[in-house]
């Protein structure tokens, strides 16, 4: 069982980076803390910004400084960084152009039984529809890892999505094949295809291993990248499949599904259905309780995909 | 007589041209704005040469539905070419669109939504500080744009971080697109109100007065241990009574019998000025 949470593989990253370039800088909206960040500004308390508790600010102070030649991660939770300070990642980020890396933590459901004010699960889509903003959602801390040395090699604005909880390795540490905005095959097959994103992607690959032992032969894939979406990948996986289904911890509009159905829709027409939280306020509980209840586990998967199959 | 009072009056029947050219443009706030970005532009260290330098002073419009006064500005310091923006102004495909774009030369940031300019700056200043650079940092905000609560994180951000490196301008003309801010959304004792969030402040009787806000520049300048605030007191629509304290003028598209009532008292004013 995995301990390790990806926000803290982050802050290894950004402090590794911190060492050797004093460009590199977090800022944080009283959320060090839960952003693993403390042990950053700590070590690195002249490359560290606290704002406090005020997202819009955050986001625009980020942009003045990456302006400024500064390669800002703005780090806070999920839900305030995309929607309150929508307009700043907006305009300040993504219009004027700045590198400023924007972290959501406590992605999704992740604060669980805190409710509907702290889940983010309109951030896919409100991100993915600002013109140059990148939307990653990584799967497991080595991805993690793989993707923030990536990200501090470029200049673009980018938003990624972080959960709060440990989740299981879906690679090895020694063996994370990983290109930058190329999804990743984890299993083919020749039956189903499972798309997914972010913590969803150790329960498909969970899905697929369990579907084909039960003699449906069903591909898996961990399309981290959802903006810039790997269509190239997307379609070579979907080749041949009479069913796709995706799997994302989002609303069930304007996520994953809805961008995975808009390239098969127009490239290799099948059935795509989207599995997703409701679009409601979802019930109380810890985040893997709601999973649990809402089918979105490798077991949930299975059930699903079976009962459509056999349908 | 500073010659910048009698250029200002030049640059106005430019906005004048630019917004008449394009259809359209926020011509109150143009007007009001003109000599603090006049005499902002004559002090700061950027220049054509300079766009990239990194110890160039930061200017964002924050109010950046002035861009036609931003526009003849940087026509006459050399970053743009005024017979260029008033034939492309709004025009179709044109980067000269109705506020600032950073892809224009001597444009730091985008802007137009207002609220975004003071904590754009706070990073910049910022950032001047990490890296033990002089510049300094300046920001244009309208008196209506202050309703917005951003302005407010980014002036308790800077106040807390003792930023002397920055300076934000108040266009302070008591009027925006519905009426007097002080119904809209009084804003009572500005003054006060940034001295409560620990800046300096300096309140300029006459903002449209070059000599003045020159002397303001300098005080800010010289403040050390906190950031400086200057509440500009300007005339909406300055240079014409058609337009003056007038709301109606805010995004008002003057007619060719306005358009030369107001180029000849631009002309009457400048003559008037020089024979001082």
């Amino acid at each position: 069982m995995n301990k390790i949470p990806n926000r803290a593989i982050m802050c290894e990253v950004l402090k590794e980076a911190a060492a050797k370039d004093r460009n590199v800088v977090v800022l944080c909206s009283d959320s060090r803390g839960s952003g693993s960040m403390t042990s950053f500004a700590d070590t690195y308390p002249q490359q560290f910004v606290e704002v406090g508790i005020a997202e819009q600010n955050l986001v625009s102070i980020a942009a003045g400084l990456a302006s400024c030649g500064k390669k800002s991660f703005a780090v806070s939770p999920a839900s305030f960084i995309s929607t309150r300070s929508y307009e700043q990642c907006k305009v300040d980020c993504a219009y004027s152009n700045t590198n400023v890396k924007l972290v959501g933590i406590s992605g999704g459901v992740s604060y669980g039984a805190l409710g509907m004010t702290h889940h983010s699960a309109q951030d896919i889509a409100a991100m993915s529809a600002i013109p140059g903003m990148r939307v990653y959602l990584p799967s497991d801390r080595h991805q993690t890892r793989k993707l923030f040395e990536a990200l501090l090699q470029d200049t673009q604005t980018a938003y990624i999505r972080l959960g709060r909880n440990p989740v299981e390795d879906v690679y090895e540490e020694n063996n994370v094949p990983f290109e930058m905005n190329k999804a990743t095959v984890l299993s083919e097959g020749t039956d189903v295809l499972l798309v997914a994103c972010g913590e969803m992607v150790r329960p498909i690959q969970e899905a697929a291993k369990l579907l084909n032992s039960q003699g449906i032969s069903t591909g898996a894939l961990d399309m981290y990248c959802v903006k810039p979406l790997d269509k190239e990948g997307l379609l070579k996986a979907a080749k041949g499949k009479r069913l796709i289904v995706t799997v994302e911890e989002h609303a069930p509009f304007g996520g994953l599904g809805s961008m995975v159905a808009q390239v098969i829709s127009a490239n290799d027409p099948k059935k795509v259905i989207n599995l997703a939280l409701p679009d409601s306020p979802v019930i109380t509980g810890t985040s893997k309780e709601v999973f649990e209840y809402y089918g979105l586990t490798g077991s949930g998967i299975v059930k699903t995909v079976l009962e459509i199959w056999k349908g | 007589m500073n010659p910048l009072a009698v250029k200002a009056y030049d640059l106005r029947q430019d906005v004048l041209d630019i917004i008449v050219s394009g259809g359209g443009g926020h011509i109150g706030g143009d007007m009001s704005s003109m000599e603090i970005m006049l005499t902002l532009y004559s002090r700061m260290n950027v220049s054509p040469e300079k766009q990239n330098d990194p110890n160039r002073d930061r200017f964002v419009l924050s109010k950046g539905h002035c861009v036609e006064t931003l526009y003849a500005v940087l026509c006459d310091k050399g970053f743009l070419n005024i017979e260029e923006v008033k034939a492309k102004f709004s025009k179709f495909g044109s980067e000269y669109i109705g506020h600032p774009h950073n892809t224009l030369p001597g444009i730091e940031m985008n802007s137009g939504s207002l609220g975004h300019g003071l904590s754009v700056c706070v990073g910049m200043a910022l950032a001047g500080r990490m890296d033990q650079k002089n510049y300094r940092v300046y920001t244009l905000m309208g008196d209506g744009e202050l309703a917005e609560g951003s302005v407010w994180e980014g002036t308790m951000a800077a106040g807390h971080y003792k930023l002397d490196n920055l300076c934000a301008v108040i266009d302070r003309n008591h009027l925006q697109i519905s009426g007097s801010t002080e119904d809209v959304m009084a804003h009572h004792d500005l003054h006060a109100r940034f001295a409560a969030f620990d800046w300096h402040v300096i309140d300029v009787q006459d903002g449209n007065d070059v000599d003045q806000l020159n002397a303001a520049f300098d005080e800010a300048e010289n403040t050390k241990g906190m950031p400086t605030v200057i509440i500009a007191n300007t005339v909406k629509g300055k240079g014409s009574v058609l337009m003056e304290n007038k709301a109606s003028w805010h995004h008002h598209l003057p007619n060719a019998e306005e358009y030369a009532a107001i180029s000849k008292e631009l002309k009457e004013r400048k003559e008037a000025l020089l024979r001082e």
